[in-house]
Parts: C-alpha cells; sequence; structure tokens
C-alpha cells in the first residue's frame, strides 16, 4: 500500500525579553542556578504574576509575520499537571482564545511551494530545567533529579500549524523558514542546540487517497533541523512497518535518539481534559485593540521571503538570496557592498561560500569578522580589472576576514597581485617570444599547441602573477 | 440524583492517596458541588457575555524591567533537600 505522511509542527520560541512573563526576574541562561527566582516564577502561595507588556507586544508581532488574525481579547488558562520542573504544577498558558490564530508559511521544498496553515499561536511560561542524575546518564535510570528554576517563568510563544505537511523534507523547511521569520523579528535568539527555540513534530499515515487521519504521535527532543527531518522520516517507515504488518499505531509522545537513529516510545499522551484547563483567576484578559495591533504591525522589519525576492533584483540567484535573507550578517554584508557599487552576484556567491564556510570552520559569526561591504567591493573591482584572479581573490578574501587588512593592502602583503598593466605583460610576451624564436616560429606556423608552452614561460618570467587569458590574447595577437 | 464522578481518576490527577471510605465521601461531597454547577449551567445565558474575572477590566501590565530575585541561600533552605545550588528532588520520569 502507498502511505501519505500527515505532519504538524508545534515550535516553542523562548522570547529574549529582559525579565520573565508574569515577574520582574531576569531572563539569563548564563546565570548560576536558582539566582534569577522570586515568589511568583517559584509559584509560593500568595504570589500574584503580572504579564509582561511586550511579550504580550512580541507575540502579536510573530502573530502578524506569520499572517495571523489577532484576538481582539484573548485570556490565560491554567493547564494543570505535575512535573518537578513545574513550580506551581499549572502551567499558566492560553486555551480557547489564544492572542493570535489563523496564520499561515509558505513552504518551498525542491521548487514546489505549499501554504502550510498556523491554527494558533498562543503565549504561556516556559518551564525549570531538570538535569537527570544517574549512572548512565539515561532519564530511566536516574537516581535523582536536580532543578534549575532560572528558566521557569521565561515567556514563551506556541506556534501550532495544522496538520499540512506531507513529507521530512517539508517539515524541515517549515521549521526552518519559520526560524528564519522569528530571528529576523528580533524576539529571541532562537538557538536550536540551546533549547531557546524547540520543533515537536505530530507524525500520522494514511493510505493516498484517503482521508481521515491516522493515529498520530507526537515526537520529540530534535535538537537541530536534520535531526527534525531524520526523526519524522524514521517515524513515517517505522508506522508504514506497524501497519503493513498488521499492527496498531498507538498514540504516544515518543522521543528521537539521535545517537541510534530511532524514536523511542515515552508514555502515553494524557488526553487534553486531563490538563482541566480553566480560566486563570489571577489575571485578567488582553485585549489588543486594531490601533495597538497596527502600532506593533509598524514596527514589523522587512520578511526574508520578500527580501530573498529583493535580492534576485540585485543579481543573487535563487537559493544565494534565501540564504542571505535568513542571516542578518550575510544581508548586511550583501547590501552595504552592492550599495557601495559592488556586483550583487559576484558578492552574494562570495558571502554564502568562502565567508559561510570560514564562519562555520572559525565557529564565529560573520558579523564578527572584520570584513565590510566596502571590502567587497573593493575585491570585486580588483578581479573586474584583472588585477586579481578569481582564485586569488578567494584567498585574499580569507586573509581580509581573518582581519589582515582591507582587499589591495592584503593582495599586496600575500604577493597575490596580478599583472594588469598591459605594457608590461606585452613587455614579458615579446621577451619569451624573442628568446624562443623557433618555437615561436613553429607556433606561428600552426603548431598550436605550443600555446601553452608559452603561457607557462610568461607565467614563469612574471612569477605567476600574468593573468593566462590575457597572455593568450597578446601572443594571439603576435602570431597574426 | 449526584452526578456520577470517576473519584480515582480525579485522585490520581491530583496525586492524593484516597481509602476506600475516603473515595465515598469525597465521590458524595464532589457530587453534591457538580450538581450545584449544573443548576448553574442550566440558567438561560443567552446574550450573557461570558466572564472569567469579576472586574470589568483589561490590560495589567508590568513594563519589562528586571527586578531583584532572591537570595538563593534562603530560598534553598525552604526546601526539603539542596545542593550545588539546585533544588534537589527524587528522579522524575513521567506523570505516572
Ligand atoms: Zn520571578
Amino acid at each position: 500500500m502507498n502511505w501519505e505522511p500527515v505532519i504538524g509542527i508545534e515550535v516553542h520560541v523562548e522570547l529574549e525579553t529582559a525579565s520573565k512573563m508574569f515577574c520582574g526576574c531576569a531572563v539569563d541562561f548564563e546565570a548560576e542556578p536558582n539566582t534569577n527566582v522570586c515568589p511568583v516564577c517559584l509559584g509560593l502561595p500568595g504570589a500574584l504574576p503580572v504579564p509582561n507588556r511586550k511579550a504580550i507586544e512580541w507575540i502579536t508581532k510573530i502573530g502578524l509575520a506569520f499572517n495571523c488574525s489577532i484576538s481582539e481579547r484573548s485570556q490565560f488558562h491554567r493547564k494543570n499537571y505535575f512535573y518537578s520542573d513545574q513550580p506551581k504544577n499549572y502551567q499558566i498558558s492560553q486555551f480557547d482564545v489564544p492572542v493570535c490564530h489563523d496564520g499561515w508559511l509558505d513552504v518551498t521544498v525542491a521548487g514546489a511551494t505549499s501554504r502550510i496553515r498556523i491554527n494558533r499561536a498562543h503565549m504561556e511560561e516556559d518551564t525549570g530545567k531538570s538535569i537527570h542524575v544517574g549512572d548512565s546518564g539515561r532519564i530511566h535510570s536516574a537516581t535523582e533529579t536536580l532543578l534549575n528554576f532560572n528558566r521557569a517563568g521565561v515567556p514563551l510563544v506556541e506556534i501550532v500549524s495544522e496538520a499540512d505537511i506531507r513529507s521530512a523534507a517539508q517539515a524541515r523547511a517549515y521549521a526552518q523558514d519559520l526560524r528564519t521569520v522569528v530571528t529576523a523579528l528580533g524576539v529571541s535568539d532562537a538557538k536550536l542546540e540551546e533549547g531557546s527555540i524547540r520543533f515537536d513534530a505530530n507524525v500520522s499515515i494514511r493510505p493516498v487517497g484517503t482521508e481521515p487521519f491516522g493515529t498520530k504521535v507526537e515526537v520529540k527532543n530534535m535538537n537541530s533541523f536534520r535531526s527534525l527531518e531524520r526523526a519524522v522520516d524514521y517515524e513515517i517507515r517505522r508506522q508504514e512497518g506497524v501497519l503493513e504488518s498488521g499492527g496498531i499505531v498507538h498514540q504516544e509522545t515518543r522521543h528521537w535518539d539521535e545517537g541510534e537513529g530511532v524514536t523511542h516510545s515515552m508514555r502515553s499522551k494524557e488526553g487534553s481534559s486531563d490538563y482541566r484547563y480553566f480560566p486563570e483567576p489571577d489575571l485578567l484578559p488582553i485585549e489588543v485593540t486594531d490601533e495597538w495591533r497596527d502600532e506593533i504591525a509598524a514596527t514589523l522589519p522587512e520578511m526574508p521571503a520578500a527580501r530573498a525576492l529583493r535580492y534576485v533584483a540585485l543579481g543573487a540567484d535563487g537559493d544565494s538570496a534565501s540564504s542571505l535573507a535568513g542571516s542578518e550578517a550575510l544581508a548586511t554584508l550583501f547590501e552595504s557592498a552592492v550599495e557601495a557599487g559592488a556586483p550583487g552576484n559576484v558578492v552574494a556567491n562570495w558571502l554564502t561560500g568562502e565567508v559561510t564556510a570560514w564562519s562555520r570552520r572559525e565557529s564565529l559569526d560573520v558579523a564578527e569578522s572584520a570584513l565590510t561591504g566596502k571590502h567587497l567591493r573593493d575585491l570585486a573591482a580588483m578581479v573586474a580589472a584583472n588585477s586579481l584572479s578569481s582564485t586569488a581573490a578567494k584567498e585574499v578574501l580569507g586573509y581580509v576576514l581573518a582581519g589582515e587588512g582591507g582587499p589591495a593592502e592584503v593582495a599586496t602583503a600575500h604577493d597575490l597581485v596580478q599583472i594588469s598593466d598591459s605594457g608590461a605583460l606585452e613587455e614579458a610576451v615579446d621577451e619569451v617570444i624573442a628568446d624562443n624564436a623557433e618555437q615561436f616560429a613553429r607556433l606561428a606556423g600552426g603548431e598550436d599547441k605550443l600555446i601553452g608552452f608559452f603561457v607557462g614561460l610568461v607565467m614563469r618570467v612574471t612569477g605567476g602573477k600574468a593573468d593566462p587569458r590575457a597572455v593568450t590574447e597578446i601572443l594571439r595577437s603576435r602570431i597574426s | 440524583m449526584p452526578i456520577d464522578i470517576d473519584i480515582a481518576h480525579v485522585a490520581k490527577l491530583a496525586r492524593i492517596e484516597l481509602s476506600e471510605q475516603d473515595m465515598a465521601s469525597y465521590r458524595a461531597q464532589l457530587g453534591v458541588i457538580l450538581d450545584h454547577a449544573a443548576k448553574v449551567q442550566a440558567l438561560p445565558t443567552e446574550g450573557v457575555q461570558p466572564t472569567s474575572h469579576p472586574l470589568d477590566m483589561v490590560n495589567a501590565f508590568r513594563d519589562d524591567v528586571v527586578t531583584p530575585s532572591l537570595d538563593r541561600d534562603e530560598v534553598l533552605s525552604q526546601a526539603p533537600d539542596a545542593t550545588d545550588g539546585f533544588f534537589r528532588v527524587p528522579p522524575s520520569l513521567d506523570n505516572e
């Protein structure tokens, strides 16, 4: 049988506000454990939460960026469950009226664009962090749990897609594009490896051509886009195996094990009613008036998709444009280089090629390098003037990134400048011809393979600093 | 006729252990409360705004400003067990 995957993605984004959602404790993940805690975020009796206005503004911003409608009035609910990293034994969340609802994000995989609907984005608070201590380091055999409540009460936005995703690759693209937008909004550092953005996938399969959804399994614990794609892909194949062999897929939560490349069953999912949601009596409703919403909308930056289109118009190819638009540091360099007069296609290639590779290799953000838009413009100008070969230009770029200086300075220091003065080059060619009159006569007589011999000699005479194409041209002009 | 309640399930969700005798008496007591709720639910509420709060107010916010947190030693001294700046609790696996 042919199966069709049906996938929905839940995303948790930690907002990078200065203070927590309902108290004035600092949001600071570097801090010593349990130093950013107070009666509110520890859930001590009698403490009263007061919502952070900026968090409400930022979730509205997120909603608008994903084309959501903003609820004029929304409200907080208590989601009741017991877990040791949840000090109040309930999480303040939203239930039937989230701040944002009914949006979408367009996702492109292999040239095909699909609209993934977003059901809702709601405001809630994060939990504390547990460290499970035990011999094997595995949660099942832990002997004790250590708790740090610095994260408890950090503003958290949950963005829930509809089950519109149909492949693991699409799930990854959705997650990546969503993260790019969130990063562009400047509301979260959105780092997967640090958990400031987290993706869970709801995966089910159904026979191709049928409507009813299969039983869905929630897959958690993916801390890279690659592992998200792998986990979803594994889960699709696992469910196919279960159903093909006549088994039943159980509704459950499964944890992705990156090392083993499999998902493990965690526990039966509690039914929604078991959370006993009820309106949070300590908090007033939230009203986002049209006026407030429009004020927030006016602060939205250019969205990555629109920016990528603009970069294509400036000369970048489609893939490079998306990469540039998805990185503030690269985008800033691209724009300032093009503004200074550099050709967009050349600069886009350097930024997505050498510069990105340098950033990975050095584990440094491009913004931390010495490279400027003007450097890129100067470098492009040197290549255009033939004073640098394109290979040498890449080498020069590496030295500039390392902070050795501007392109001209670095190229001279490393002896990479080509002889672009045609007079000097002609002189060198004529000298070589004079010294090898016999071979030149044969070349002129039609023995064309000798052209390489002459180019090689000129390169040797000039210490490798001649442009071979220019040398060839001059040689040809001497033959005719 | 009191509304039937799965009292064992409710007790499990609340993480409290109840004897058979307790269960019977809580079942009856909670039943009375649910009866009352059912009466309120039966009232005609057509055209009445749903309300979850007695005050007719919205948007009581605070500015995003950091205020001092508690002293950690004082916080941890209130806990049954702590180590190296952490609260220490029995191994927590799941909601089971
Ligand atoms: Zn606090």
